[in-house]
């Protein structure tokens, strides 16, 4: 069985291409999967006459307990001979019904046959998990299908609306079985069955089942979805809306029936929406003019029988049901079959429209009448022997039953009705009353036979089940079975006899031709409005939830980002703050400074701040905040921590040096200042942040109790890092995986840089150009003269930095190396270096940076990255792992004693890195800028000139 | 461990004007707004472990050490402010280049969806209502002519 499943999927892979090559004759191809699926079940019959299930289990993840769990019994076969068989004779009545240039066919074919397989993994399921897999893969591929024309709002409205209404009975019933199934310990429902649970929780497992059954099957007060799937096409409809997707949740309650059919809500539900679905979808099918609807709002109301009948749960009424499932399978798609080939013919599926077309196509009204007459429940039809047998199970149980033979034989009549109607509408010459002239005869195209067979076949398939009723008997008695009946059973027969049923099914079609006839004449109506309807209540809520997604963003999604940025900390404020003075976890001791100095360099960070956060100009304000970064760098002196300060010096002024760069080009001051209270509400939520965060700081501080993870640091970096600063071997080495991520944001933030600057990509070749327009200029002879670029740029500045440029260099170099040891390292070293090519940039301008550093600066990060990405290969090549370090000792000849550690390398990409970052920047903000302003100043004089 | 007094004010200080300054629409005040709460960072980590000598093995006996833990989460904290400094700066221009100004606007989009919330709509009234299905026109020249003018609101506002 998994193997015809997996033949469905990959059939629906290839379907496409083979649409491609053969036009619509690959359906015919494509019909072989379904087909096989007929023939491999014909082949179980003989072991499924017998009641022996066909077993087939694959441990999926067997830690789950998932297992791919497939059962075939009685029902199950005869959903996947009606599955493959009616699958197969669509697709071949598909490859005439579609033209080889429909632009979707090869989509059509690949989804239909997707959920041909679906269809089967779902009635072939023991596991209850795999089914519901199954059925919302059904969904997913109705779905598709319903929605084939995505250009028509229409098409895909009743798309949405089918998959919402299904997927959302399909979680009903997933709750329902994760009930069943944890209580038993086993989702395998040939086991659940054995071992239900009782009461109350059984009860509302069994009502959350019958939601997803009920909306699947498009029983009230969900059966709106079902006439709005018409949208799809006919096809399409005639398998899933009459064949196969429908029939699931009828399969699901047949299936569970017999073991859950005496829980309290199971009869009343399934009799009641039953009832209610069988009348008023006759009804409403008595009311259409569009033949497909008509036979839609039939398959509705005939699906509320279906629901009747099993859910009466007994054994005879449920071999009525299956034989009803059966017999509607067969009659339904044959009518819809009909419908289609009506609608290519005449152009039209209007029945006022339609006049004289059974003269003009006999064979087609041939085989729509064998389907009507097994509709109407007509000997010798499959459709008379269901219907006799569900009466006749009727009328042997209780009071309640014969209430509901009531309601059946009541919907029999509007049955009988609106078949006639079918047959009228379709096929009848039309006499125009006094108010209508006559219509005119339909003109009629020739319809082919392979058209026709398909449903020919179908049409044939019912009158044979009718007249072979003992052997069908034989063959689905084994599922009734299941149910434990004291006397003995109904047997399926096309003649029992001058019987009270036979007398009732007489009444019933008597009843639907008077109906018919009184109707005829009337106005049609083109929709049945019922008191309550589903539809109106989907509409609703599908409407409000979107109302309410509105309201509900337009209140909180303001597009402001103070206004985000606000909401966040006030949430700061609010939350931890609160909790801070609710819990009052206050230290008691507390020291002022460790040294006095720090109150002195702290005084600077604090008026620096504050004054930064009131200035007007950008320049006053980039001084401050420089001021502050330099007053911070002082306390990391004073706290004991040279790398940070060495670091932190360095950055703040490459950082001045970026500003200057750019603040050159932005006005002097401030755009208009806010407004007043704005202004203040911002300084508010500062201070309280502030003060929140202080707070905290307090705290933390003073809530230290565990020893710090840190103490062990100093030695292991000696022992394992070899370094003596600790700070270095840290970053390289004990934390070199955080080191990793970080160089890596670093090369992003240099890439997101130079894309906002270099406005088209191939600008970005500039990153790495060389001065003078080419390597034929040499630079060299020029070493200590000043170039004719220079304009307005110092002489001796110029020749200074080059002079120093190579000592500040050698120098970065020397704190790279030194750095594993003494205050340095690759992030230090590599600012050093940068902040040389920076004094270049600013004595000499851009052709004085390119001179010192003549390589794109994306090649500097590349290579990087690569140097340190390569020692953590390297290392894990070498056995150890990602980012490891190893200490080397070795003699050199001259150098003498070597001792070197692997990790230098990691530093080396550091070091790249950083200074890959530094003359991005300076290539970006300054180079590329001045360019640009070069050329436009140019423009504007040029313009001038004119 | 004691708290240090002065880095719970200077912390707070930092916090304080940074988050005034971030909360600014300037993309140039956000950025310093950011340089300051991040020095602000930066120190409430240095106040998770002792101060002492500088913790290089050899100079500074192990006892009298600083920790080095918060040093090393600090020093690669202060780079990638570096990084993240250079980012927002390119950003700061660009967007002067563009608009002639370095404010951050408001986002149109949540503007139009506020619009649809103040006339009650939902977010594609045809779609959903049970209106005719032909108006797909005139609703999207609607909706673009709305759009234009909450456009314009964002800009001057």
């Amino acid at each position: 069985m998994l193997v015809l499943v997996a033949v469905h999927a990959l059939t629906a892979v290839i379907a496409p291409a083979l649409v491609r090559l053969w036009g619509r004759h690959a359906l015919y191809l494509v019909a072989l999967a379904p087909g096989a699926t007929l023939v491999w079940a014909l082949t179980q019959a003989s072991g499924v006459r017998s009641g022996d299930p066909v077993v087939e289990t694959v441990p999926w993840v067997p830690q789950l307990g998932l297992e791919l769990a497939l059962r075939m019994g009685t029902l199950s076969w005869l959903m996947v001979v009606l599955v493959g068989g009616v699958g197969a004779l669509v697709l071949a009545y598909s490859a005439r019904y579609f033209r080889s240039d429909d632009p979707g066919l090869g989509r059509f074919a690949a989804v239909f046959v997707a959920f041909a397989g679906a269809m089967l993994g779902l009635v072939v399921s023991d596991d209850l998990l795999l089914l519901y897999v199954f059925w919302e893969l059904t969904t997913v591929f109705s779905y598709l299908l319903i929605g084939s024309d995505p250009a028509k709002r229409a098409s895909r409205r009743a798309a949405m609306q089918a998959l919402l209404v299904t997927t959302l009975g399909g979680l009903a019933m997933l709750a329902g079985f994760v009930m069943l199934g944890q209580h038993a310990g086993t989702y395998r429902w040939s086991e659940i069955a054995g071992n239900l649970p009782g009461g109350g929780y059984l009860a509302v497992a069994v009502l959350l089942i019958l939601l997803g059954a009920l909306s699947k099957s498009a029983i009230f007060p969900f059966s709106f979805w079902l006439p709005g799937a018409m949208a799809a096409p006919t096809p399409v409809s005639a398998y899933l809306h009459a064949a196969a997707m429908v029939k699931a949740g009828v399969f699901l309650v047949a299936l569970m029936g017999p073991a859950v059919a005496g829980t309290a809500p199971w009869r009343p539900v399934l009799l009641a929406t039953g009832l209610i679905t069988m009348f008023f979808g006759g009804w409403a099918a008595l009311r259409q003019i569009d033949l497909k609807l008509l036979l839609a709002y039939g398959t509705v109301s005939q699906l509320g029988l279906l629901m009747v009948i099993l859910g009466a749960g007994s054994r005879d009424a449920a071999l009525a049901g299956v034989a009803m499932v059966l017999a509607h399978a067969l009659f339904k798609a044959t009518l819809f079959l009909v419908v289609g080939i009506v609608d290519h013919a005449t152009g039209t599926r209007d029945l006022r429209e339609l006049n004289g077309l059974g003269r003009r196509a006999p064979a087609l009204a041939v085989v729509a009448g064998l389907a009507a007459a097994s509709m109407a429940g007509l000997p010798p039809m499959a459709g008379f022997v269901a219907k006799e047998a569900a009466v006749e199970a009727l009328l042997h149980g209780g009071g309640a039953d014969l209430v509901v033979l009531a309601g059946v034989l009541l919907g029999s009549v509007l049955t009988v009705a609106y078949t006639l109607r079918f047959l009228w509408g379709a096929f009848a010459d039309k006499v125009g009353t006094p108010d209508t002239p006559d219509p005119p005869t339909t003109t009629v195209r020739a319809v082919s036979w392979p058209f026709l067979a398909p449903a020919a076949v179908l049409a044939l398939a019912g009158t044979a089940v009718g007249l072979l009723a003992p052997a069908v008997d034989r063959l689905l008695a084994p599922y009734a079975d299941l149910y434990d009946s004291a006397e003995p059973g109904y047997h399926l027969a096309l003649w029992h006899g001058l019987t009270p049923a036979l007398g009732l099914s007489v009444l019933a079609v008597a009843g639907g031709a008077g109906l018919f006839h009184l109707l005829r004449r009337e106005r049609v109506r083109a929709t049945l409005r019922l008191p309550f309807d589903g539809a109106s209540v989907y509409k609703k809520s599908i409407g409000g939830v979107d109302r309410l997604a509105v309201e509900l963003t337009g209140a909180t999604q303001r597009g402001s980002l103070p206004f985000y940025l606000g909401v966040i900390l006030v949430v700061l404020v609010l939350m931890p703050g609160g909790a801070l003075l609710a819990g009052s976890p206050w230290p008691q001791r507390f020291h002022l400074w460790d040294t006095p100095l720090q109150g002195v360099a702290a005084a600077v960070v604090v008026v620096a701040a504050v004054m930064a956060a009131r200035a007007l100009r950008r320049l006053t304000a980039m001084i401050l905040v420089g001021v502050a970064g330099y007053g911070i760098a002082l306390m990391f002196v004073l706290h004991g921590a040279p790398d940070l300060a060495l670091t932190q010096f360095l950055v703040e002024t490459v950082t001045i040096v970026m500003f200057v760069l750019v603040l050159r080009r932005l006005p002097a001051k401030f755009s208009e200042r806010p407004i007043r209270s704005s202004r203040r509400g911002r300084v508010a939520i500062g201070v309280a942040v502030g003060a929140v965060t202080a707070g905290m700081a307090y705290v933390a501080a003073g809530a230290r109790q565990a020893i710090p993870i840190s103490v062990g640091f100093p030695d292991e970096a000696v022992s394992y890092g070899g370094g003596k600063n600790v700070v270095n071997v840290t970053l390289v080495d004990i934390r070199a995986w955080d080191t990793m991520g970080e160089i890596a944001v670093l090369v992003v933030a240099a890439t997101g840089v130079a894309s906002l600057i270099f406005r088209h990509a191939r600008d970005l070749d500039r990153r790495g150009d060389i001065p003078g327009g080419g390597r034929a200029e040499s630079t060299r002879p020029r070493w200590l003269t000043t170039g004719a670029t220079a304009r307005a740029q110092s002489v001796i500045l110029q020749v200074v930095t080059r002079l120093l440029f190579h000592v500040i260099v050698l120098f970065s170099i020397y704190l790279l190396f030194s750095g594993h040891n003494a205050p340095g390292g690759g992030f230090a070293a590599g600012l050093v270096a940068g902040l040389a090519l920076a004094v270049r940039y600013l004595a000499g301008g851009r052709t004085e940076l390119n001179g010192a550093a003549p390589v794109d600066a994306g090649v500097v990060l590349g290579a990087g990255l690569f140097v340190a990405v390569g020692t953590g290969v390297a290392a894990m090549l070498l056995g150890g792992e990602f980012l490891q370090s190893a200490l080397l000792d070795f003699h050199l000849p001259v150098l003498g004693h070597i001792h070197f550690v692997t990790s230098a390398f990691f530093d080396v990409g550091v070091y790249l890195i950083v200074v890959g970052l530094v003359l991005d920047i300076l290539r970006s903000l300054g180079a590329e800028m001045d360019r640009q302003h070069e050329t436009e100043d140019d423009e504007v004089r040029e313009k001038e000139l004119v | 461990m004691t708290p240090n007094l002065t880095y719970v004010i200077v912390v707070g200080v930092l916090v304080a004007a940074g988050v005034t300054l971030l909360l600014e629409r300037s993309l140039t005040r956000v950025l310093m707004g950011v340089i300051l709460l991040g020095n602000g960072a930066n120190l409430l980590l240095l106040t998770g472990g002792r101060a002492g000598g500088a913790p290089i093995v050899g100079n500074t006996p192990q006892e009298e050490m600083s920790d080095p833990l918060p040093q090393a989460m600090i020093l690669t904290a202060i780079v990638i402010t570096l990084g993240m400094t250079a980012f927002l700066l390119a950003l700061a221009y660009r967007s002067w280049h563009l608009n002639g100004h370095d404010e951050v606007q408001d986002d149109v989009e949540d503007r139009r969806i506020m619009a649809l919330a103040e006339r009650d709509e939902g977010p594609d009234g045809a779609d959903s209502g049970d209106g005719d299905d032909d108006d797909d026109d005139d609703a999207q020249t609607d909706n673009e002519r709305s759009l234009a003018a909450t456009a314009d609101a964002g800009r001057a506002g």
